[in-house]
């Protein structure tokens, strides 16, 4: 009885599983670009407290147009969430700002709330007084 | 053409009388518009305190939304 009752849960776990894997593979293979990942990683590109990707200095044409891509599908996220839960664009943005600074890698960029270029470190990143 | 021979009468007509009315309608309202302005004028020194209000309330809403910004970027990794 007791081996039955073990089969069971053993062939409902694994269907279980099955069904997991299914639903979660399609979110997982949504990966960062390898040209984004790489421009992020060489400093090309960096966070801003409003929440969107910024240009570092000077770059080639295709880094700019990353940015700005990339830049257009991050408005369009916020925007909706921003409405499911009732704040405006920007404070969502800036939340998000919040959010993505604080989980930069060392040696990627962020700006600070002055507005300067920064250089991730090992410490905490310089972010405004409203971040969480 | 017609339109305008239309027209033409009809604004000769309404415009002397109607032009003594708004002058003074017009007289009225600018002067209490220029009383009304003195008042608004004292109200300057209030809005340092509002922009404050509105840097708390804001905070409010980071603090509030920070966990449902961590959930997306886990959900849209493509674009963060």
């Amino acid at each position: 009885m007791a081996t039955i009752m073990n089969r069971t849960f053993a062939t409902a776990l694994a269907g279980g599983l099955v069904l997991a894997g299914l639903a979660f593979s399609a979110p997982a293979l949504a990966q960062r670009d390898p040209a984004y990942q790489a421009a992020r990683s060489a400093g090309q590109i960096g966070e801003k407290p409003d929440g969107y990707l910024g240009v570092v200095g000077s770059q080639p044409a295709a880094i700019q147009s990353l940015v700005s891509d990339l830049n257009i599908r991050r408005r369009e996220n916020y925007a909706q969430k921003a409405q499911q839960q009732g704040v405006t664009l920007q404070e969502y943005a800036i939340t998000q700002g919040c959010i993505l600074i604080a989980r930069t890698s060392p040696g990627e960029k962020y700006q600070d709330p002055d507005g300067n270029w920064q250089t991730r470190g090992s410490g905490p990143p310089v972010r405004n007084a409203h971040c969480p | 053409m017609k339109c305008a021979n239309l027209t033409r009468p009809a604004r000769r007509a309404h415009n002397p009388r109607m032009g003594t009315r708004r002058t003074i309608a017009g007289a009225m309202v600018m002067l209490s518009s220029a009383l009304a302005g003195g008042c608004v004028s004292v109200t300057a020194p209030n809005e340092p305190i509002v922009i404050e209000l509105n840097i708390n309330i804001r905070q409010e809403v980071i603090y509030r939304l920070a966990e449902d910004v961590r959930q997306n970027i886990d959900e849209n990794p493509e674009i963060f």
